[in-house]
């Protein structure tokens, strides 16, 4: 009968594929880098890889092959903590590679200034997008909260770009009650003004979850239900995911509209210590993201809508990224590892908006 | 008596032959509809979407879709997880329907619970609890590591944790039979002088095919269809830890909605091998009650 | 052996073997992860863990995942026997292609199915839009879920009733009924017994699955936290703040919820085979 010959089968095979498990990579003139990236780099490390590839040949005959790895921001940094063997991070924000840091010790303390910019070699802003023609006439952060308009955001607590969103709100109401004057921060004398304008903050960022009726998991998910299932008014969004929106799912059918003030996003990246000492190619992954700071790379970071660091790149794209005024995380949350506490550790603000707001 | 009128009963008469009264022509109209109306809401509304997001853009576009190398590699490796994992389960699922089902020993529901334990545990933690074992802050992660062996963001990882999702099915599908269908027939072939094996492939096997088919089935389906544990320890390295789920979401955040769904469509084949091998039992057995 | 003395005697062989062969597989792959889960909640103290079980927002979710699980796996022990009966029992155009179709929900990767459910019940759907008009959401809210879960659960029921019935002896109900047995006798008295283990299983089944479900739940539910947040969600959000522990306390938590369920559930079914087969043969 047949399930013993069939049983036999499954055996042989369980074994020849553990025979070829582990084929080495690295073969005199290649090598393989593996970048684990978040979500909406995609397209843009694919046209990436190929030009790198392609410099780094001609500059050292050695083939690269780059290997990419995507999904959720904090679940790769995980991924990285419990042994994914990535060469280079690049990752949504600095807390994930700090807790890859903190928590893996995977890497130096100090990664955030081996590269230039803050290890960010492009950044992104927080902007809206709306239904054609903006029936709603949503233009900045305070028609969020209007009576009747409905808002969506992915969920703070499962997606980077949602933390960016949400402190994007949080910056423009302190921005506002301070009277646009960030020095007032860290000005003792102005510290009962800054706690009531903190608390004016808190209650404005409540009132917009307060409008959103739906939390994706993830920022994809939010612009598939925003444009697919014409679930909102308004969609917080990452200004490269917004702009890639418009392109793929149709101009005629969303705008971006660009609010007073906003948040300079800066996604960093990083070269694992551990595992290129361990594989030795330290060399080449340092290439590799070195080459995101030159003009080639530059321009390929611009031409999937991140904005790059290169001023002259960036005047080249202007008509793709208008200027508009932005503060830092640094500036005004004292940095990822203080924003994450106060914010969206649990218990923290974003879980006490629901815990008063929520019936 | 009471004659409470069963619909089901009436409805069963209504498919005998000679039968055919008004009232149970009616009922098994009825029963059919509703089967119909249920399946179409809840099944076959999702699936022509499927069907109607991956033809989008015409049928080459469809077949356009499976030419991508990492598309071939994420149905590679979905096949072989599957060849692997539903073999290994159809084993331990056979193995213990027969130990459970044929003898009665203390703390039988026990054991019968803890074969269920799988289906209730979330998908995330399938895919944690082998990281908390083999992942590098792990219990055995500086040793794999040390001695080069990768299990979580391999394909180790991914059988281990498919395996996992899918270790109660075949032996779920046997228990509940093997039990209704009691020891006599086996107990006799027994006395009469044949072996274990004898009596289970000539007495036992023909009676459970049924159970065993849809076990390996639902095994098989779910085997190919996991999601979030594989997810988990995948590490989602395009084109060589990514299965055929994994992939249609990453096709699908890339927005190519006819590439996801068209891989998605893939997976409804699996229908049409259900469709063969229950063809192929009941050829092979001459089973035809109906 | 030493095991003959925890079992009654049986003639059948094979007894120390397969049990044997079963227990070491369940204990290698399911018990021993499943402790280091159990061992890794225990890093935590007494009072975080009873911080987490009563956190309000854990309990909300707690009451969403397993109170949507129940009503769906109701749901499809009604429907799925239902289905199961029409499968089996009638004839009818397109019949064997819709009985091999039952499995999808299994081969479809959860998250399609969750897309695909809620681009029909979204309120620009197909089905959505002519449930609007009287008042009835179904994406974004706690039906949503259920829908969900019923559709991941629908296979184990129809699966686990479809071979008892076929196993269903004709005969006996031709006999009964040449007796002059009523057709709710024969329903009850022959049709029932049989079935019902089956039916038990498949809703065991369907629970417990729905009660972990993540991947299709997600994308329909709207993920409001103390409203539409479902348990297996707030694990991820835990494991986003690389809190495993957290993590591990929650779905420990939910491990003990389900095995008791799934234990008293299994229990009576042993108790009520045991009488049925007292009073029965």
């Amino acid at each position: 009968m047949k399930p013993p010959r069939l049983l036999f089968a499954s055996m042989l095979s369980v074994a020849l594929l553990a025979g070829c498990g582990g084929a080495g990579d690295s073969g005199g003139n290649k090598v393989t880098l593996l970048n684990v990236s978040y979500d909406p780099t995609r397209e843009l490390y694919r046209d990436f890889n190929e030009d790198f590839a392609r410099d780094w040949q001609q500059r050292t005959g050695q083939r690269v092959t780059v290997k990419q790895s995507h999904a959720g921001s904090g679940s790769q940094a995980r991924a990285v903590i419990d042994g994914l063997d990535a060469d280079v991070v690049t990752l949504a924000l600095a807390y994930d590679i700090n807790s890859i840091q903190t928590k893996g010790k995977r890497l130096g303390a100090n990664w955030q200034t081996r590269f230039p910019a803050n290890s960010a070699p492009y950044t992104s802003t927080i902007v809206f997008l709306v239904r054609k023609g903006n029936p709603k006439q949503i233009h900045d952060w305070p028609d969020l909260v209007r009576e009747g308009v409905s808002v969506v955001t992915p969920n703070p607590k499962t997606s980077g770009g949602a933390r960016w969103n949400y402190l994007a709100a949080w910056g423009y109401a302190l921005h506002r009650q301070l009277g646009g004057d960030w020095s007032k921060l860290d000005d003792p004398a102005a510290e009962a003004q800054v706690e009531e304008a903190q608390a004016a903050a808190a209650k404005f960022v409540a009132d917009i979850f307060r409008h959103a009726p739906v939390l994706d998991s993830g920022a994809r998910g939010s612009t598939n239900t925003f444009v697919q299932r014409e679930i909102g008014d308004v969609l917080i969004a990452w200004e490269n995911e917004a702009l890639l929106a418009l392109r793929e799912l149709g101009p005629e059918k969303v705008e971006i509209v660009m609010p007073s003030i906003t948040i300079l996003a800066e996604p960093p990246v990083a070269v694992v210590d551990t595992v290129v000492d361990r594989r030795g190619t330290r060399q080449v992954a340092e290439a590799y993201l070195q080459h995101l700071y030159s003009d080639a790379g530059q321009d390929i970071v611009a031409k999937h809508y991140f904005r790059p660091r290169n001023v002259q790149v960036l005047e080249r794209h202007r008509a793709q990224f208008p200027a508009v005024a932005t503060f830092t995380i640094d500036e005004v949350f004292g940095g990822w590892n203080q924003a994450h506490e106060q914010h969206f550790a649990d218990g923290a603000v974003f879980d006490q908006i629901y815990r008063a707001g929520g019936k | 008596m009471a004659h409470g009128p069963s619909k089901a009963l009436l409805a069963e008469l209504a498919s005998r032959p000679g039968r055919d009264t008004f009232v149970s022509t009616l009922i098994k109209g009825m029963f059919i509809a509703l089967s119909l109306l249920f399946l179409a809401a809840l099944l076959f509304a999702p699936l022509i979407t499927v069907f109607a997001t991956a033809l989008s853009k015409g049928f080459e576009m469809y077949v356009e879709s499976f030419a991508d190398p990492d598309t071939l590699a994420a149905i590679r490796l979905t096949l072989i997880t599957a060849a692997i994992v539903v073999p290994v389960n159809t084993v331990f699922g056979i193995a213990a329907a027969w130990a459970i089902a044929k003898f009665e020993f203390k703390g039988k529901s026990i054991l019968i619970t803890l074969i269920d334990l799988p289906i209730a545990v979330s998908p995330v933690i399938s895919g944690l609890i082998y990281v908390l074992l083999f992942g590098m802050q792990g219990w055995f992660g500086l040793w794999l590591q040390e001695h080069d062996i990768s299990i979580i963001f391999a394909l180790p990882g991914i059988v281990l944790a498919t395996m996992f999702v899918t270790f109660p099915y075949v032996a779920r599908e046997l228990i509940p039979l093997m039990q209704q269908l009691g020891n006599d027939e086996e107990e006799a072939a027994i006395t009469l002088g044949a072996g274990g094996l004898m009596t289970f492939f000539h007495v036992t096997l023909p009676k459970i095919r049924w159970g065993l088919v849809y076990g390996v089935i639902l095994c098989n389906a779910r085997a190919m269809g996991e999601f979030g544990a594989v997810s988990v320890v995948s590490g989602h390295i395009r084109g060589l830890t990514t299965t055929m789920p994994l992939h249609v979401e990453i096709l699908y955040n890339e927005y190519n909605f006819v590439g996801a769904f068209a891989v998605a469509s893939l997976l409804t084949l699996l229908a049409v091998v259900t469709l063969i091998i229950k063809s192929l039992v009941e050829w092979r057995t001459g089973y035809s009650k109906r | 052996m030493s095991s003959s003395a925890l079992r009654q005697p049986s003639i059948l062989p094979g007894f120390g073997l397969t049990l044997g062969f079963s227990v070491f597989f369940l204990c290698a792959l399911v018990l021993i992860p499943l402790a280091a889960l159990v061992l890794k909640t225990g890093t935590m103290g007494w009072r975080d863990f009873l911080n987490v079980l009563f956190d309000p927002r854990v309990l909300a979710s707690f009451r969403l995942s397993f109170g949507a699980s129940f009503l769906a796996a109701t749901l499809n022990a009604v429907f799925g026997f239902v289905i199961a009966w029409t499968l089996v029992r009638y004839d009818f155009p397109g019949r064997k292609f819709i009985d091999a179709l039952i499995d999808m929900p299994f081969a479809l990767p959860t998250a399609v199915s969750g897309i695909a459910l809620t681009a029909v019940f979204a309120e620009n759907g197909w089905i959505g839009q002519h449930l609007a008009p009287f008042g009835i959401k179904v994406a974004y809210t706690w039906i949503g879920v259920v829908v969900a879960l019923t559709l991941i659960g629908l296979p184990f029921v129809v699966r686990s009733v479809q071979p008892a019935l076929l196993e269903v002896q004709r005969d006996l109900e031709d006999a009964a009924e040449t007796l002059g047995a009523g057709r709710f006798t024969i329903f009850r008295r022959i049709i029932l017994p049989t079935v019902l283990p089956a039916l038990l299983t498949g809703f065991t089944m369907a629970f417990a699955r729905g009660v972990g479900e993540y991947g299709s739940v997600i994308f329909i539910a709207g993920n409001l936290p103390m409203k539409t947040e479902i348990a297996p969600l707030l694990i991820v959000i835990k494991l986003e703040q690389f809190d495993y522990v957290g993590a591990a306390a929650i779905g420990f938590l939910m491990l003990v919820i389900s095995f008791v369920m799934l234990l008293s559930i299994n229990l009576l079914q042993t108790w009520g085979r045991r009488r049925h087969v007292a009073a029965g043969r």
